[in-house]
């Protein structure tokens, strides 16, 4: 390959997509290097923090599209501080200087200021595609400066954003010649859109195959929408309350039966079950759907529309549809690959939800079955290893019982050999998650047998050091370990600190960690940041005493040292 | 076969020893290093370590806990091997579902209360307590009148006997309510969705009060 002129080697790379591939090619020699970071366009930064954009802007000078992360996971779930960080604002500045060429900004966990986007809408002229997940910091104002300035804009997709509603009616800020959308999803917005700038942006956009409506949207609205855009593949409704009577019901069922693209459904935030047959003739084409924020659907509604879905590979439902609910999904929908189940109501104990026998039922009906978040009341050893023995694809396999130490309810045993069968038999499991009662045994096995894991999510298990020791020790591939209410202490985070510079991040909350041992690792370990998060008031604050517990420890490595955004309550050792 | 069968357990305790030795080298390595940690922090360790229990029980295992929030002052719970049930679980930040989601349920739930259910007291002059009905649970005033002759025993059509009947017999109980500006009316003058949004309770008065 070394005879080759740079041209071939471009050209071949070029057949080369995945990035994890392209950083392998990366380190064979300096000509593979320099080839394929001039050649390469799609960077994916997965910790904001372990790099800056001035390097990468320089490594990569023909970059066009720039997926970022950046909170913890756990940020998720509040237990990380809202000014912790993860601003792009830094990103965006230096791009637009070194980078002016920039088509796609996917960010996911990052705080999004309406500067942010207004300097993003003017700086890169060939802009196509913003994707923002989870972010914050941002107002509808920013979305009407992206709306009027990127001429060329394709998809602007707002995935479950924390967004402030002034009030602008952005939507109307596309100007008329915008034609080139392709997706639009704003269903996370609370407030109004202007419908008829709504409908005539879908009337003059004829490549726009993805469109999720917020909750504003009304119903008649509905089928004036589809009408105009009877190509749609992806279609999130907007309220779904109707008389099945009404002149709108009617208008809404001829429209539907002419789109007969639609793969994916979702949204339903506003729903009575009695305006659902209306989608049924959807039904038997759909690959995709997200029913989990229809808590008007009861599970027997809920089931007899999944009967009519046999072709379905992506299903996200509430727990109302029960474990019998599941065992219709089970014989009806063969070609199912990824199954989310969420509380419908994640405080009470003891209502009619799901079990280990809804579980069972699908991973014993479903052979395709290769992703699961399953949200449940209980679990039993039993149930897991049949789950274990029928779906031994498994990649992801996140279990969560709502009550977190609960052990299974037949035996009065941990949860141990349960998941130790899912580690076992599943040899591509890359990420887990784990709950219920759990002794150290569950890790040993997870140390043993889950070579590929790469992301393990551990709460309220474990009783000392070993488990985490035997975790850290067992899985080469693991790159994100977070753990919460955990009796694992000094001695585990210690013993193999060359480990935490394999990974991206390990995050410790309410565990036995001190002080001191935090500050010994940031001393050994200088391509690493140990981020401390006091949450105490000032002047209980005390640097000094290294014996006091810390309540929350975030550490990743990094290219480029301590972070100089870090706010007063973060130390950075 | 059960040479092979053989073999793969042998591989596989192998495999477990190999790890039990790394780990008790890695312990014994790991040790040297905890000891760097000042010995003042070693002594103190144990004061500060987290224990569950009440002061004094020094050798107990430690224990899982998780904290309930609601409480205004810091309560621990204690979680053994044989678990006991809590009523209330709730840890910050447990269970696992992102806040956006978790409001959007909340806020869905709410409503779909709100409309399903419209529950009033009902009262009947004589009666010794009072009742309470769901009054979505009925389409139109016919229904609510029989269920109210339901509820109280009354014999059938002593309450309903159409509008107008009704208005004029003197003997017969009179079905009431109380709306939202707090005045007295007659079931059955206004159309059935107007009344379910005014009607804040019932009373069914006797004949002779209502005149």
């Amino acid at each position: 390959m070394n005879y080759f002129p740079e041209e071939v080697l471009e050209h071949i790379f070029d057949f080369v997509s995945s990035n994890q591939d392209r950083n392998a090619i990366s380190l064979v020699c300096k000509t593979w290097f320099k080839v394929e970071r001039e050649s390469r366009s799609r960077v994916f930064v997965g910790n904001c923090y372990a790099v800056n954009p001035s390097r990468l802007i320089k490594r990569f000078p023909r970059l066009r599209s720039l997926a970022l992360k950046g909170k913890p996971h756990f940020a998720d779930f509040n237990l990380v501080p809202h000014d912790w960080g993860a601003f792009v604002y830094p990103w965006i500045d230096a791009l637009s200087k070194g980078c002016p060429d920039l088509e796609e900004l996917r960010l996911k966990r990052m705080v999004v200021s309406d500067d942010c986007l207004e300097l993003l809408s003017k700086s890169f002229p060939n802009f196509k595609s913003l994707v923002l997940d989870s972010c914050e910091g941002f107002s509808t104002d920013g979305l009407a400066a992206i709306a009027a300035n990127c001429r060329h804009l394709r998809e602007l997709d707002l995935q479950e954003n924390e967004v402030d509603d002034r009030k602008v009616h952005w939507l109307s800020c596309f100007p008329e010649t915008c034609t080139s959308l392709v997706s639009l999803n704003f269903a996370c917005l609370r407030g109004e859109v202007n419908l008829a700038s709504l409908e005539r942006l879908v009337a003059r956009s004829p490549n726009l195959r993805s469109l999720k409506l917020n909750r504003a949207v009304p119903f008649e609205t509905l089928h004036k929408i589809l009408t105009k855009a009877p190509q749609l593949v992806d279609l999130g409704t907007g309220s779904f309350v109707h008389d099945p009577n009404s002149e709108a019901y009617n208008m809404l069922k001829s429209a539907i039966s002419k789109c007969r693209s639609v793969r994916s459904l979702s949204g339903f935030l506003e729903v009575a079950s009695r305006c659902l047959p209306v989608v049924y003739p959807l039904c038997s084409n759909l690959t995709t759907l997200n029913l989990s924020y229809a808590t008007g659907i009861n599970g027997t509604d809920l089931t007899k529309m999944i009967r009519h879905c046999r072709r379905l590979q992506r299903l996200w439902i509430l727990d109302c549809i029960g474990d019998k609910g599941l065992a219709v999904v089970a014989s009806t929908c063969k070609e199912l690959e990824e199954l989310r189940v969420f509380p419908s109501d994640p405080y009470a104990a003891g209502s009619a939800t799901v079990t280990e026998e809804g579980l069972v039922a699908i991973s014993g009906g479903c052979p395709k079955l290769h992703s699961v978040l399953y949200f449940c009341h209980q679990m039993t050893n039993a149930g897991l290893i049949s789950v274990a023995k029928n779906c031994p694809n498994f990649v992801r396999f996140r279990l969560c019982i709502l009550d977190p130490i609960k052990a299974d309810p037949t035996t009065g045993q941990p949860l141990d050999e349960g998941f130790g069968a899912i580690v076992q038999s599943c040899k591509r499991l890359r990420r887990l998650s784990i709950s219920g009662l759990l002794t150290d045994k569950v890790f040993l096995y997870i140390g043993m047998y889950a070579e590929q894991l790469e992301m393990l999510s551990v709460a309220f298990a474990g009783e000392s050091d070993k488990a985490m020791i035997y975790v850290l020790n067992g899985c080469k591939k693991l790159r994100k370990l977070e753990i919460r209410d955990c009796p694992f202490g000094n001695l585990a985070l210690l013993t193999d600190i060359g480990k935490y510079e394999t990974m991206r991040s390990l995050w410790m909350s309410s565990c036995e960690v001190t002080l001191g041992a935090c500050k010994l690792l940031a001393r050994k370990m200088p391509r690493l940041n140990v981020e401390i998060i006091n949450e105490k008031e000032q002047g209980q604050a005390n640097l000094d005493d290294d014996r006091q517990r810390v309540e929350k420890m975030y550490l990743y490595r990094t290219l480029v040292g301590r972070r100089k955004d870090a706010p007063d309550f973060v130390w950075t050792l | 076969l059960f040479c092979i069968i053989l073999i793969q357990k042998l591989k596989h305790c192998l495999g477990s020893l190999i790890i039990y030795i790394l780990i008790y080298r890695k312990l014994k390595e790991s040790e040297q290093l905890y000891m760097e940690v000042s010995k003042k922090e070693m002594s103190y360790y144990e004061d500060t370590e987290l224990r569950l229990g009440l002061p004094g029980a020094d050798n107990q295992p430690k224990k899982r806990v998780f904290f309930d929030v609601n409480e205004s002052a810091f309560k621990v719970k204690e979680c053994h091997g044989d678990f006991v049930p809590l009523k209330k679980v709730q840890a910050i930040g447990w269970p696992p579902i992102r806040s956006f989601r978790k409001n959007c349920l909340q806020a869905t739930k709410v409503e779909y209360e709100e409309v399903t259910t419209i529950y009033v007291k009902v009262s009947m002059d004589g009666a010794p307590y009072l009742r309470k009905i769901d009054l979505r649970q009925y389409k139109g005033y016919k229904e609510l009148l029989k269920a109210l002759e339901d509820l109280f025993q009354l014999k059938a059509d002593v309450v309903f006997k159409g509008s107008k009947d009704y208005k004029d017999n003197e003997s017969q109980y009179k079905p009431t309510y109380e709306d939202k500006d707090g005045d007295w009316m007659l079931v059955g003058d206004v159309p059935w969705e107007m009344f379910l949004n005014s009607c804040r309770r019932l009373r069914i008065m006797k004949g002779s009060e209502a005149n």
